[in-house]
């Protein structure tokens, strides 16, 4: 049995007969940091869908650690563009929420989500209700309690696509600092090809109808990423390539769709 | 390639103030406006009963009105009657509430409870409640439980249906985030979904709490020797317009208080809300 996530031979099918995604192939090393770009249409949130449990493959198999995915579990974290916290919660509360699930005791859940508060950086918010919060502030709670169960894997779907400028490339640093401190494999995916190509070890781009992994790029660029290193020569061919490839299946399946619109 | 296209017609927009549709005014000027809300119709009421255009059998001045409830209440008979009422309300209502919230709760998460149930309550509720008192006189006699089904069957159905909506608001991504954090199913109904459509379910307790309300008093117009409905009919055969007059408003301002506590239990409740 192989350590890690494996997708064989993944197909998704919402409506019979028109695949979102196919044959889809992937292996990620535990402890690995992999983006996922792709046009609109690409299926890469379903992707995640598929990892998290949320949904089942129509073919295929997925597996972590050597065990198939057959629904959403603690061992697999999310955190979604909205950061779907629980309103009447607390902040520390909320980071609770997965620990009360697990059944932890009360004195380790308090210290675990002390220490995650701590890493987050929000321990000064701890009592404070979520509607109170930034996009940012609300987005570092929602990835801190996915945290909170140690997941084997942390997946993110698009988390930042609704932040400013700003607060984004903050919380780009903060998802390097968090991979490097807490070790889990990191599964995001981003429309953003800038960000994915700054995250990422490996940013996977997918092609669309059906959506298929049409390129797996190692991203070869010095650790820790900085931002300085955006302004390399490196990060930007590598940036101008994979803007290309997207560029390139946004208007196939603009194309696709004018073509099924007008018959 | 650009191509060049002739523009459409020009249209010339004139400068104009727009005025937005919803306006505010500020405190002050509510407060005002909640007083005049009320002294603006009982001056009228009390310009109409002084002026000797209407008879005042048919309606008494709010003084003579004050005086028929004084003596209703030095009697004993408008509290003990005040009782029976708000008695049979805790019971036919909170029995509804009882039976709508879980029923509703079911609607709106269990997958095959909302086909199930939702025709059958549609119907039930366009039945008006009132027109079951013979039945339910047939069935149950003209005891309290008659009266008490009466509430139940007027508000149980509304209850049902709005709960079930409130319940079915709850973001499927709440729900999502939760069953990845290891919740099972009854971990989120009771910590994610209950918490999330608490304050809608209480909205839906208020709206219907001015039925049930309403419903009290019809079912003691009909068959009763106790309560405000009761002591209605009594007054009426000895044109006592004083003393009814008199009982509408208790009736009224019962009404308000049982809205405005369960606005501030909302309140409470909702604080995460605003």
């Amino acid at each position: 049995m192989s350590n890690g996530l494996q997708l064989v031979d993944v197909s998704r099918e919402y409506v019979a007969g028109i695949p979102v995604l196919s044959g889809i192939d992937l292996a990620i090393e535990p402890g690995e940091l992999v983006t996922v770009v792709g046009a609109s249409g690409s299926g890469k949130s379903t992707l995640l869908c598929l990892i998290a449990g949320l949904a089942r493959p129509t073919t295929g198999q997925v597996l972590l650690d050597g065990q198939e995915v057959l629904g959403p579990g603690p061992d697999r974290g999310m955190a979604f563009q909205t950061a779907s916290l629980y309103p009447w919660r607390s902040v520390a509360r909320n980071v609770a929420f997965g620990l009360e699930a697990l059944g932890v005791p009360r004195a380790e859940r308090d210290e675990r989500v002390r220490w995650l508060l701590d890493e987050v950086g929000l321990t000064a918010f701890a009592g404070t209700l979520p509607g109170k919060l930034s996009g940012g502030q609300q987005q570092r709670v929602s990835i801190a309690r996915a945290l909170a169960c140690q997941p084997r894997v942390l997946l993110l779907d698009e988390p930042f696509g609704a932040l400013d400028v700003q607060t984004k490339e903050d919380m780009q640093l903060f998802i390097r600092q968090i991979w490097q401190d807490v070790g889990t494999t990191i599964v995001m995916v981003t429309h953003d090809v800038e960000e994915a190509v700054f995250l990422g070890q490996r940013v996977l781009v997918l092609s669309s109808d059906p959506g298929r992994i049409s390129q797996d790029i190692p991203v070869d660029l010095p650790e820790p990423r900085t931002l300085e290193v955006r302004r390399s020569a490196e990060f930007l061919s590598l940036r101008a390539r994979v803007e290309d490839l997207v560029r390139a299946e946004h208007r196939a399946h603009q194309a696709l769709k004018r073509h099924a619109g007008s018959s | 390639m650009v191509s060049v296209r002739s523009a459409p017609p020009e249209i010339r927009a004139t400068p104009r103030r727009v005025k937005l549709l919803k306006t505010d005014v500020s405190r002050r000027t509510a407060w005002i406006l909640r007083a005049a809300s009320i002294l603006v119709p009982l001056a009228g009421w009390w310009a109409l009963s002084v002026s000797g255009l209407v008879e005042d059998t048919f309606l008494p001045s709010p003084p003579d009105v004050w005086a028929a409830g004084l003596t209703m209440v030095e009697s004993g008979d408008l509290p003990a009657d005040l009782l029976a009422s708000l008695g049979r309300i805790g019971a036919g209502f909170g029995a509804a509430v009882l039976i709508a919230v879980p029923l509703g709760f079911a609607m709106g998460t269990l997958g095959w409870a909302q086909p199930l149930l939702e025709p059958v309550i549609g119907i039930l509720r366009y039945l008006p409640a009132s027109a079951f008192i013979p039945l339910l006189i047939i069935w149950l006699g003209i005891g309290e439980t008659s009266k008490i089904a009466l509430l139940v069957l007027g508000v149980v159905f509304f209850n049902t249906l709005m709960t079930a909506d409130v319940v079915r608001q709850v973001p499927a991504r709440l729900l999502e985030v939760s069953a990845i954090l290891g919740a099972g199913r009854a971990r989120v109904a009771a910590r994610v979904v209950f918490p999330y459509a608490l304050p809608g379910i209480l909205d839906a307790m208020r709206v219907n709490a001015a039925a049930a309300w309403n419903f009290v008093v019809v079912a003691e117009l009909i068959a009763a020797t106790s309560g405000l409905g009761y002591r209605i009919t009594r007054a009426q055969r000895f044109l006592q317009t004083d003393r009814i007059f008199a009982i509408l408003i208790v009736i009224g301002l019962i009404g308000l208080t049982i809205d405005i506590t369960l606005r501030l239990v909302r309140a409470r409740v909702g604080r995460w809300a605003q």
